[in-house]
């Protein structure tokens, strides 16, 4: 995945820092008035087809936008089946929900939460206790999702106040400390043996310890039972857009305003008497409410809590989310939600991950590479070199062609013609994952001619690397290798995500 | 009182506090220069107890090394430290200098990026279970003892000792050496520093080399002294590692081993004494570090920062 971008560190890696020299030195400096004035003017000036679809795009009415990204969801349930509205639609929904929150806490007011799915979690194992058939109480929802808002919120502000005494970073680990002793806590929390004896009431079940809090109650508005998936996903979808719409107006509010303020410098927005910590509480507990919120729709749709889903491979999948729909732009977390929930549900069958694999491949490469036959030359080799490597190797290393690629399909089989397939592959593409690392890594060091040149191995290397290890365990390591790797390349090439605006920095 | 059980815990404690320490030293150094929180590195600690692991093997596996015992336990060292200290600079090289000057909030997420990125090639690559250093049939544990209730084992003796002595090298390394003293002087001033004509780029790579080869060290004694390693280690020690940085006063190398023991004990004594101790040891480790955040921001031997804009 590192390949993908290749970054480009020798332009600096970073273009939303760098101002850009278009205009007269003698003219505009980085930060002067004028300059800020004239960022939007320069964003406008962005030439091609994205940068007229971006003219288009910002010159919509805010209503018009919302209807543009949440009409589709609208349409979806009536196109597809229960499985795909289930797997596609009601997950992603939450999952952008859910990155709303987090879009307040680390996009609005820059505050570097790890700890934002304890508190999704919270909402669900809450809602569990109050409404299910493990603790034996059945609460209304219309009582009990107050209930569970208000509580999370209150978590949000005690994990809130250690943010008055610790800059950035310190209150990155003790967040991520805080997710962990969440997921500790409930993995034991079944009055067994080693568990608390509590106060008044002794040793309680509380959350059924690692096999997870189950027969969660559907959400039960007074009396009316939501039992389809469709309900869920409308009612979910109705949250969403409520939701954006509030966020649009606290945006452009005098809050939204001041969290920016505290995103861009915490300190001078202390100076010019911006209630810094009020304000930090409050990013604390608008996130904690909505993962809460959400957490007890998803315990619902569920219809259980299990500890192994409130860990650290969400939070990186929800800050892949929001990192991607861009830190603080409210519609591109939906997109986002699109991208990180859709295409590793793709990945699921691995004939669609082979098509999803090598689609994404040829795209960053028509993407990334200019002029345009560049690509064509790279994608030509790589075939080439291909079918030699194949072609040598049939007739010397009769092993190494012997293995079948794993659910075939018309792809799969003429594939097995070009990328090499051995028997017993365990060692072999162990390796083989360990130099694609390093040669993607020295691809980025790599300029021009060069760098198409050893494109070309590389990218036959991937394949390689794809087809013998990765697919194994597509929807597992695989999903979370890439999106991992895709954190560092995003960072690395464009820190502002893909559909966030860049900031202007004032030096 | 149980002399027994506390003389247990307070062995245990220190022999996993000179673990922590260990890792501490890696963030406390990296932090202290760069100003940026190495996810990653709970994960390069990971790695090493791997190297360790498969160069054990390649040597002939713990019942029949090619070498003796202790020369075995010798060439882990040195190669999972060498291996561990190439991959730090790598990933300093690759994900955080293109973006030393970019906002804070961007090395961060890129480090979170590298650490699971890490985590799960390791659980693709070695999978999800369990391997055996078996240190038994390796070095032959013996425990000596003082008196009737006190027990250390040798393999203890030598996690503590090991731990005390890179240290040791450690802090000569940085007060003695050019190297070092540039090292602090990039810390206190990286701009004035380059003016200087110290290279900051070579600095900060033979920081990350330091740094994640006492980690692979911390790996390596892990699997020695509990027996066992498995690919999702590296999380939560990384995170008791940057507590114990933390708790220290970071940027501090004699605070990082100080917060380290302190760690180390106070998980030991909360398994063995306090209410819920033998599963909740962690949550405990936790209200330390709530505690020490309230009382004192700095840690112990930490100086105040002055925040400048």
């Amino acid at each position: 995945m590192s390949s993908l971008g290749g970054g480009q560190p020798g332009e600096g890696g970073l273009p939303a820092a760098a101002p850009e020299p278009v205009d007269a030195p003698d003219r505009v400096k980085v930060g002067v008035d004028e300059w800020v004035a004239e960022a939007e003017g320069r964003r406008a000036a962005r030439s091609g087809l994205t940068g007229a679809l971006v003219r288009v795009w910002e010159r919509l009415p805010a209503p018009a936008r919302l209807a543009i990204l949440i009409g589709p969801f609208a349409i979806f349930p009536f196109i597809t089946n229960e499985g795909n509205l289930y797997r596609y639609g009601l997950i992603t929904i939450i999952y952008a929900l859910l990155a709303l929150g987090l879009n307040v806490v680390v996009g609005f007011a820059g505050l570097l939460d790890l700890g934002y799915v304890a508190f999704f979690g919270v909402g669900a194992y809450l809602y569990g206790i109050m409404a299910s058939g493990h603790s034996g109480h059945h609460l209304q929802a219309e009582i009990a999702i107050p209930i569970v808002v208000i509580s999370t919120a209150l978590f949000g502000l005690l994990l809130g106040l250690t943010s008055w005494r610790l800059l950035g970073d310190y209150l990155a680990i003790v967040t991520l400390f805080f997710l962990q002793a969440f997921v500790i806590f409930v993995n034991n929390a079944n009055g067994g043996l080693n568990d608390f004896s509590y106060p008044f009431v002794g040793k309680v079940d509380l959350t059924g310890g690692s096999n997870g809090l189950d027969q969660i109650d559907p959400l039960n508005f007074f009396g009316y039972h939501i039992t389809t998936t469709k309900g869920y996903y409308f009612f979910t979808l109705i949250s969403i857009t409520l939701l954006m719409t509030m966020l649009y107006f606290v945006n452009g509010s005098r809050t939204g305003r001041a969290w920016r303020a505290l995103r861009e410098d915490p300190l001078a927005a202390e100076v010019m008497s911006v209630p810094v910590n009020r304000l930090k509480l409050l990013a604390f507990m608008f996130g904690a409410a909505t993962a809460g919120f959400s957490g007890t729709i998803y315990g619902a749709v569920q219809s259980g809590a299990f500890p192994g889903d409130y860990d650290v491979g969400l939070l990186i999948t929800i800050y892949a989310i929001v990192i991607l729909g861009g830190l603080g732009s409210i519609g591109g977390v939906v997109i986002g939600a699109l991208v990180v929930n859709g295409a590793p549900e793709l990945l699921r069958s691995s004939s669609n991950a082979r098509f999803l694999f090598y689609g994404v491949l040829l795209l960053a490469l028509f993407i990334a590479m200019r002029p345009w036959y560049k690509p064509v030359v790279v994608l030509l080799g790589t075939i080439a070199f291909g079918f030699a490597v194949h072609g040598i190797a049939s007739a010397v290393w009769s092993r190494g062609t012997a293995g079948h690629i794993e659910g075939g399909g018309q792809l799969g089989r003429a594939l097995e013609h070009w990328v090499l397939l051995p028997r017993n592959t365990s060692s072999i593409a162990g390796w083989a994952y360990f130099a694609l690392i390093v040669a993607a890594l020295v691809l980025t060091l790599l300029r021009g001619w060069w760098r198409a040149l050893a494109l070309i191995p590389t990218l036959y290397l991937a394949s390689f690397v794809w087809e013998n290890k990765l697919v194994e365990q597509v929807s597992g390591a695989t999903r979370l290798i890439l999106l991992g790797g895709l954190l560092v390349v995003i960072m690395n090439v464009r820190p502002s995500g893909i559909f966030g605006t860049s900031r202007v920095e004032i030096a | 009182m149980n002399w027994s059980l506390f003389f247990g815990e307070l062995v245990s404690g220190l022999t996993l506090g000179s673990i922590y320490a260990l890792i501490a030293l890696g963030y406390t150094m990296v932090y202290g220069i760069l100003k940026l929180l190495n996810f990653a590195h709970g994960d390069v600690y990971m790695v090493g107890a791997f190297v360790g692991f498969f160069v054990l093997k390649w040597l002939g596996g713990p019942l029949a090394p090619a070498v003796t015992g202790w020369l075995a336990v010798a060439i882990m060292f040195t190669v999972a430290m060498l291996a561990c200290g190439a991959l730090g600079v790598g990933i300093e090289r690759f994900a955080y200098r293109p973006l030393r000057n970019a906002p804070r909030i961007a090395p961060l997420i890129s480090a979170l990026g590298v650490s699971i990125f890490l985590q799960n090639s390791a659980l693709l690559l070695w999978g999800p279970q369990f391997r055996d250093y078996d240190t038994f049939d390796l070095v032959g544990v013996k425990s000596y003892h003082i008196g009737t209730n006190f027990f250390i084992s040798n393999v203890q003796i030598l996690t503590i000792s090991v731990s005390i002595g890179l240290t040791i090298l450690l802090a000569l390394v940085i007060s003695r050496t050019r190297t070092g003293k540039a090292m602090r002087a990039t810390s206190f001033d990286r701009d004035a520093a380059e003016m200087m004509g110290i290279s900051i780029d070579r600095v900060i790579s033979f920081t990350f080399f330091l740094g994640s080869a006492l980690a692979a060290a911390g790996g390596i004694m892990f699997g020695l002294v509990f027996g066992q390693i498995f690919s999702l280690m590296g999380f939560t020690a990384g995170l008791k590692g940057f507590t114990a940085a933390v708790v220290g006063g970071i940027g501090s190398i004699p605070g990082a081993v100080l917060g380290g023991f302190l760690i180390g004990l106070t998980e030991a004594f909360a398994t063995g004494y306090l209410p819920g101790g033998s599963v909740y040891a962690n949550l405990y480790v936790f209200a330390l570090l709530i505690v020490m955040f309230l009382i004192r921001p700095t840690g112990l031997l930490g100086s105040p920062v002055i925040q400048k804009v």
